[in-house]
């Protein structure tokens, strides 16, 4: 290896050993004192950022106490005149100031449920499908992206097409099988969040089925088990608390799912009498009697409802962030 | 007499209660190839890394003592210009992935914000490739990102980045443990030529690495200084049995 | 092992199978048919006249969505200006600090915040902005947008920086550089195309959602750009619009939703080709 000489050396004496040494260190010099000063103002900005990120986080926090503590603070005055009673009543009466959520809630989880069920085959298809048999290819790919679509699509969208298409025929098969042909109910409402809570569960699916260890997968195979008895008993068992995160988080996202079933649900606070009859979820009413609560009392017994929708769906998407974070954590 | 350029006094370091360095004084004369060995976990490592301060990012991590760069304290100093001062080449090739070659050479100076004269980049980009024999190499794809090239050539442009500053020291944490025979061999010969511009502190796992490039070498043993000599000297007639057992291979 | 026992067993093997790719299939098939319908009922009513014109009273025909489509626009830009610097700052926080109590607190916040329903953060707007200021107001709108957007940027910004190699940090700091520089010139720049695809879901999320704006934003049947006064925005449009018993309405609606549709749409596909195209090669 060939040393090259630079021309553009200056060459000076080392003072100690009278060595000729070849350096650029005597125009580094004056470039080191600019560095130098440059450093000093760096140092003082690099605190200014640090502190900057602290604030940052720290306002999240704020934020997220300051949310809890306004619907907090705005619902005392209805729960002081309803009290507990809020939560079993059966009645709605803003006119007469009576404030139960009951039918809400009824047609809350009515809904949330009946969606749940309808879905949940479809979801751990899919991910079974994307996990399991095709992982990889143009197949899985087609099917991943229309997927995530899904999910992409407003619900103001499915909540339109919903009144144009879906309730008409709706109201023909209820007409067929003798009930009230309204349309609008729960049970269109089911079907439309039905649909569009399909790619969380399927997604969380797909990713926890990949993880499945392909030792365990060959021990199976080995011992001459069919694909679907891998699946059965290896497979599933495995990814357990996994795919039940999913549910729990298609579960919070219809919990909290407002346009969609708004615009199909009848919006009416009369108890349900069955799955086919109109009613109201926490979130529609608030939706929708909002902007028309005309005295205190009836806005905070809104806002408590939001508090009460709060408070579910946050513990059940908590529920299911901690079973995603004990999966990954094995 | 050689002088010193870098002396420890006392240099201690922790990782949180974990005393990983004990009590190290080492002088290290100039524009020489310094070798540190010993076997894995005996704090080689830390002490490297606690001469340019880059010890204490690592949470929980504190040292105490002195380290003296010529005349200063380099413990006492801001962090930012110690390391100003002295370079650091890694174990794995970390080139910026994001920047051209020619902007990795001069990455010290950019991201730092100090604007040069497109004449003195050039100068310092071709200068410091030279240096490192990858000039004739690179020069006709110095905007390409650095992802063609080999995993020694990576490592090269990563030294041609620390010498690009002007420091004083160059640190090596194990620089050729990640290459192939050829790359090694090709680093190896670089060392003998830095030295006559900077003082080259390395440590190797490879005692025939050490044998062959330093000077002087340190073995350390348990986080303690055990021996520190002249490198023919300590690999031929060693003082200490704790070294003597490391060299034949008792342990390592 | 007899030879009958084993065919059945493969055949339900095979049956499995069949179902799987049975239910995956007829998953996308309300998706196609509900996307067809959409473009279907809404192209025709497109054209630069709907653009451009505001809506009309009802009884006279005509009129177009151009103050939702404006709307949407400042909204959106609001809504970002504010979402983005902040998360991505809270992002790097946070991938910065792994172990810390705050960090700890601000992670658990956003993952609260993440699953708080969009009508209840509208409800917060209100009390916070709209109440306060004395009336409905885009800007109202926007914050509660903003704090949608908010989970989304800090949780891509954090993932990519923690993905992101040690001897980066390494070799940057060992060159010198402070701390802020280290990550605003090499941490980040390696990590912009997560990042960008965490902000850009996050304009795409936005841009649909309707619930926070119903007693924000509010809607406006002008074209304002004062971002101190309701504001109509595409997605609220269409909410209003369908609802109502008018027919011409109805039209206005299925255009409005055709656009909406689409411009979500491009969004997501532009996001995913961002993404790959600006992905630094580790």
């Amino acid at each position: 290896m060939e040393t090259s000489v630079d021309n553009d050396l200056i060459t000076r004496p080392d003072l100690t050993t009278g060595r000729v040494i070849a350096s650029t260190k005597i125009q580094e010099d004056v470039k080191g004192i600019k560095r130098v000063k440059r450093s000093h103002r760096q140092i003082r900005a690099e605190n200014v950022f640090r502190r900057t990120l602290v604030i940052v986080a720290l306002t999240m926090v704020v934020l997220v106490l300051g949310i809890m503590l306004t619907l907090v603070v705005q619902s005392i005055p209805s729960i002081k005149s309803a009290g507990l009673g809020f939560l079993w009543g059966k009645t709605w009466d803003p006119v007469k100031d009576v404030f139960g959520v009951y039918p809400f809630l009824l047609g809350t989880i009515l809904t949330s449920f009946m969606a749940l069920i309808i879905s949940i085959p479809f979801s751990f298809a899919v991910g079974i499908f994307l996990g399991e048999y095709y992982p990889k290819g143009w197949v899985s790919n087609i099917l991943k992206n229309t997927v995530e679509l899904i999910a992409a699509v407003p619900s103001v969208i499915y909540g339109f097409w919903g009144l144009a298409v879906l309730v008409p025929l709706v109201r023909g098969f209820e007409t067929k099988i003798g009930v009230d042909p309204v349309g609008l109910g729960i049970f269109t409402s089911s079907l439309i969040l039905a649909v569009m809570i399909i790619p969380y569960a399927a997604s969380l699916g797909r990713s926890m089925i990949q993880m499945v260890p392909s030792n365990l997968k060959e021990a199976a195979y080995s011992l001459g088990a069919t694909r679907w008895e891998v699946i059965r008993s290896v497979i599933l068992p495995y990814t357990r608390s996994g795919l039940f995160a999913g549910i729990m988080l298609s579960l919070g996202r219809a919990l909290g799912e407002t346009m969609a079933v708004t615009m199909v649900i009848g919006n009416t606070s009369l108890i349900p009498k069955n799955i086919f009859s109109p009613g109201n979820t926490m979130a529609s009413v608030i939706a929708n009697e909002f902007t028309e609560a005309d005295h205190p009392v009836y806005l905070s017994a809104l806002i408590e409802l939001g508090l009460v929708l709060f408070v579910v769906t946050v513990v059940i998407n908590m529920i299911g962030k901690r079973l995603i974070k004990g999966f990954s954590n094995e | 007499m050689e002088s010193t350029i870098v002396k420890s006094i006392n240099y201690n370091a922790y990782f949180g209660d974990n005393h990983v360095v004990k009590n190290v004084n080492i002088e290290i004369p100039k524009n020489n190839v310094i070798a540190v060995m010993g076997p894995s976990g005996c704090g080689k490592t830390t002490f490297l890394r606690g001469i340019n301060r880059m010890h204490e990012l690592i949470p929980g991590a504190t040292a105490k003592g002195q380290i003296m760069l010529n005349n200063e304290d380099v413990m006492e100093m801001h962090p930012i210009f110690v390391r100003l001062k002295i370079g650091m080449v890694f174990q794995r090739p970390n080139p910026f992935p994001n920047l051209s070659i020619y902007d990795n050479v001069i990455a010290g100076y950019k991201l730092n914000g100090i604007k040069l004269p497109k004449a003195e980049k050039d100068r310092i980009v071709e200068h410091s490739l030279t240096r490192v024999a990858l000039w004739n190499e690179v020069k006709d794809s110095l905007t390409k990102k650095g992802s063609f090239l080999s995993g020694g050539q990576q490592q090269r442009l990563c030294i041609a980045r620390a010498v690009a500053m002007e420091p004083e020291v160059l640190l090596f944490d194990e620089p050729t443990s990640a290459l192939d025979p050829i790359s090694t061999s090709t680093v190896e010969t670089l060392f003998h030529e830095l030295k006559k511009n900077y003082t080259l502190i390395i440590v190797t796992h490879n005692m025939q690495q050490a044998a062959r490039v330093s000077d002087k070498t340190a073995f350390f043993y348990m986080g303690e200084l055990v021996e520190y000599d002249d490198t023919k000297k300590m690999f031929t007639n060693p003082t200490d049995i704790r070294t003597q057992n490391y060299i034949t291979g008792r342990f390592s | 092992m007899n030879n009958t026992l084993v065919k059945y067993r493969i055949g339900k093997s095979i049956g499995f199978q069949a179902l799987t790719i049975l239910l995956s299939v007829a998953c996308v098939l309300p998706l196609i048919f509900i996307l067809v319908y959409i473009i279907q009922a809404g192209i025709t009513k497109i054209n630069w006249h709907f653009i451009t014109n505001l809506p009309k009273p009802v009884g006279e025909i005509g009129g177009g969505i151009a103050n939702a489509l404006v709307g949407s626009i400042i909204i959106i830009a609001c809504a970002s200006l504010m979402a983005v610097p902040f998360g991505i700052l809270c992002g790097i926080y946070l991938s910065e600090n792994k172990t810390s109590k705050l960090a700890y607190w601000s992670r658990l916040c956003v993952d609260i915040l993440q699953g708080v329903p969009s009508i209840v953060i509208g409800i917060i707007a209100y009390f916070w902005l709209v109440k306060p200021l004395g009336g409905f107001s885009a800007l109202s709108g926007s914050v509660a947008l903003g704090i949608m957007m908010l989970p989304i940027i800090v949780r891509s910004t954090e993932e990519t920086l923690k993905l992101l190699p040690d001897t980066l940090r390494e070799a940057a700091f060992a060159l010198g550089l402070p701390f802020h520089r280290v990550i605003l010139k090499v941490i980040v720049p390696c990590g912009i195309s997560g990042i960008l695809s965490g902000v850009m879901l996050s304009i795409a999320r936005i841009t649909g959602e309707t619930a926070p704006l119903l007693f924000t934003a509010f809607g406006n049947p002008y074209l304002s750009t004062n971002v101190l006064k309701p504001m109509q925005s595409l997605p609220l449009l269409i909410f209003n619009y369908a609802t109502s018993p008018y027919n011409e309405w109805h039209d206005l609606a299925w255009g409005a939703s055709c656009i909406l549709l689409i411009w979500v749409l491009l969004l997501n596909i532009f996001t995913k080709l961002i993404t790959r195209k600006w992905k630094v090669q580790l």
